[in-house]
């Protein structure tokens, strides 16, 4: 079996690691392109949301490399990601490639499922050794995450361009190159410190909060590479999903730092109920960014995606009581980089005015 | 004498202001850009020039508009700022308590809300240009009427006819089955109005509290009958600037002033005579890794002025004129 599976962030190093530890023959698809778009938008139904499209692309591409397994995430709620799975194996199927679909269901939403397709993919391991596979993985996927939270932090100190992109680099590296538990935590700190060390300028930097649906969050090539260009223009920036938090079995979710249950209760006067993917969470997290400092918050969401449709909606009224500016971008195939940056640029202006405006009130 | 100049390059049209210390507009153009921006700077400032019967000291230039980077190169602008916020400046500095800003232009219509002089939120259309210029235009054009005249039609109607407004091709099929129908032309064009007004509330300004002073701008402002269809539907008066088509140019000759004097730094101008060059522009893909990104190359008389797009950075030209508009950096002190 020669097994490949869509991007989705950093999801790669998670399943490179955890494939190596099975012993499974893992490929990665080619980089998300416009190729990969133009595929998913050829073959995929046109109003099922983007990233139904871009994995439809990135599983073509896969299998044309040779790749003849794939292995989609299932999902949990009532958002329409849990379908595109199947989805995607009848329009693939349809094209006339032969070869096997598996479904993996997120150890958060049925763990026993989990382990079982684990071990439909790898059939000579025990038990003992995927858990053991999967916690070592996952404790490495989770330091991938800090690396990537401490970037968001950092960029917009940077006293040169490019400089937190180079030791991210050099974070990934080191851990790349770990395998036992101990390795990866001690790596884990290492590569943390050297954000730490880094030249910094001395500047109080805006403070944005990113919330939206969980892929764009996740994904530079639809999201137009946000955080870096959020970052560069000295944004200091909090992102309210990570991959580990999201597919990880607890709620405590230690990357983000915040607990399903708190940011559930922060939505609740606003929107009581889990209405699918992260809908709730983008109102709760809209609530806290006022009480977190943040300057602003940015909403990210693919046109049709129904959760986070419902907390747009909700949230001009969330940007009025809690005094907190609220930039919706909505991305489709059509949407414009340039148009982007124009909102984005705009946006910034309006949360530096707003700045100046309180400093000089307090003065 | 010491004056500014704005320069805002919009898909549909270029427009200049040379703008006094005391921030009087004292010349403007409105020129069509026709997917040729640098040309149309050019032809915009030859055009500004005639209007001069003096010499000016240039002091700051601003550039805005979605080729305002392009533009910020050409001219060598001090300030490239996006449209929205050049927009909101010029409003408030023609009226100081303003709180809403209904702005319609070639291919874009924005909302803008200030509370005290500060922009506390705004929306931009984003995939429909229905009611933007353009479609205002194509009517005009098909209905044989001058753009100019427009709105004196709409004020003669007593009852706009009844066009539904919410896409641009449905208003368009509309109007033919109501001019069939034997409807005035005038009670069409004020129908066209009525509904275009209804649809930007109910899309861009949707959820938004819209309160007085109302000032509405940008090309469309001109047109009397959305004015009066505005006024309707709001029910509260609705400020049309002097210079509402040429507001964005205005806004960031304000912006390349503002900047000027707090930096004391000396403008980056390159003098009226850039009208007489020729440029060259060119794109390309960047190999040198996954990213793949195009790159557009902009040349004066063989000599490279800028390259925009490259994410590493390496393309970039190490010139005053890209630093200074390529990366706008929004620090707070």
């Amino acid at each position: 079996m020669k097994l490949t599976t869509p991007h989705m962030g950093t999801v790669e190093y998670l399943l490179t690691d955890l494939f190596a530890r099975l012993g499974v023959d893992y490929m990665p698809p080619p980089p998300t392109t416009q190729k990969t778009l133009r595929l998913g938008l050829q073959h995929g139904p046109e109003f099922a949301c983007l990233p139904l499209k871009l994995t439809l692309g990135n599983l073509i591409e896969g299998l044309d490399e040779g790749a003849d397994a794939t292995l989609m995430v299932g999902g949990c709620g009532p958002c329409r990601f849990g379908y595109y799975a199947d989805i995607q194996r009848r329009i693939i199927k349809g094209l006339g490639y032969d070869y096997e679909a598996i479904v993996l269901e997120p150890p958060a939403h049925d763990f026993r499922q989990f382990v079982a397709t684990l071990k439909h993919i790898a059939p000579d391991k025990s038990y003992r050794d995927i858990w053991n596979a999967f916690k070592t993985g996952f404790r490495k996927a989770q330091a991938y995450d800090r690396v990537d939270r401490a970037a968001i932090e950092t960029r917009c100190y940077e006293t040169e361009r490019g400089a937190t992109d180079r030791v991210r680099e050099q974070a990934q590296a080191l851990l790349a190159k770990t395998w036992s538990h101990h390795e990866v935590i001690e790596a884990e700190t290492a590569a943390l410190r050297l954000f730490d060390e880094m030249p910094r300028r001395d500047v109080t930097p805006l403070r944005i909060s990113l919330v939206g649906e969980f892929y764009l969050l996740l994904e530079p090539f639809i999201n137009f590479d946000i955080e870096r260009y959020l970052g560069e223009r000295g944004v200091w920036l909090e992102r309210s999903v990570y991959l580990t938090d999201w597919i990880g079995p607890g709620t405590k979710n230690p990357v983000g730092g915040h607990p399903d249950e708190e940011v559930a209760r922060f939505a609740a006067p606003y929107l009581e109920y889990r209405v699918g993917g992260e809908g709730q969470a983008t109102v709760g997290h809209t609530v806290m960014a006022r009480l977190h400092g943040h300057d602003g918050v940015i909403q990210l969401l693919p046109f049709t995606c129904m959760p986070d449709t419902i907390a747009k909606a909700i949230l001009p009224t969330v940007s009025e009581r809690e005094d907190i500016p609220v930039l919706t971008l909505i991305v489709d195939e059509q949407t414009g980089k340039a148009g982007v940056h124009t909102r984005l640029e705009a946006f910034l202006d309006l949360l530096v005015s707003r700045r100046r405006a309180r400093a000089a009130a307090s003065a | 004498m010491k004056g500014y100049l704005g320069v805002d390059v919009g898909s549909v049209s270029t427009n200049l202001v040379l703008m006094d210390e005391d921030l009087a507009v004292r010349a403007d153009v409105y020129t069509r850009t026709q997917g040729q921006p640098i040309a149309a700077v050019q032809r915009g400032m030859d055009e500004l020039v005639a209007q001069f019967d003096r010499s000016w000291d240039i002091a700051g230039v601003g550039a805005t508009g979605s080729a305002r980077y392009l533009t910020g190169v050409v001219v060598g602008a001090d300030t490239v700022k996006n449209e929205i916020t050049a927009h909101a400046v010029a409003a408030l500095h023609t009226v100081p308590d303003v709180r809403t800003v209904l702005e319609i232009g070639g291919q874009d219509s924005k909302i803008i809300l200030l509370r005290d002089g500060v922009v506390t939120d705004f929306a931009m259309n984003t995939v429909c240009a229905a009611g933007t210029g353009s479609f205002l235009d194509h009517q005009a054009q098909r209905l044989g009427i001058p753009i100019e005249e427009f709105g004196t039609y709409a004020l003669r109607s007593e009852k706009g006819a009844q066009i539904a407004g919410r896409c641009g091709v449905f208003a368009e099929s509309d109007m033919i089955h109501k001019q069939q129908m034997g409807y005035a032309t005038e009670d069409i064009i004020m129908g066209l109005c009525e509904s275009l007004v209804r649809n930007y509330l109910n899309n861009l300004a949707k959820g938004k509290t819209i309160s007085a002073p109302i000032v509405f701008q940008g090309g469309v402002a001109a047109n009397a009958g959305m004015k009066r269809a505005f006024e309707a539907a709001l029910g509260t008066e609705v400020i049309i600037p002097p210079h509402h088509h040429v507001m964005g140019a205005l806004g960031s000759a304000i912006l390349a002033k503002e900047h000027v004097e707090r930096t004391g730094r000396e403008t980056a101008f390159k003098g009226f005579e850039t009208s007489q060059l020729e440029y060259r522009t060119s794109s390309f893909h960047c190999k040198g890794c996954a990213n793949n990104c195009e790159i557009a190359k902009i040349e004066v008389e063989g000599e490279v002025l800028a390259r925009f797009g490259s994410r590493c950075g390496k393309w970039d030209v190490d010139s005053a004129e890209s630093k200074r508009s390529m990366e706008p950096v929004f620090v707070v002190d």
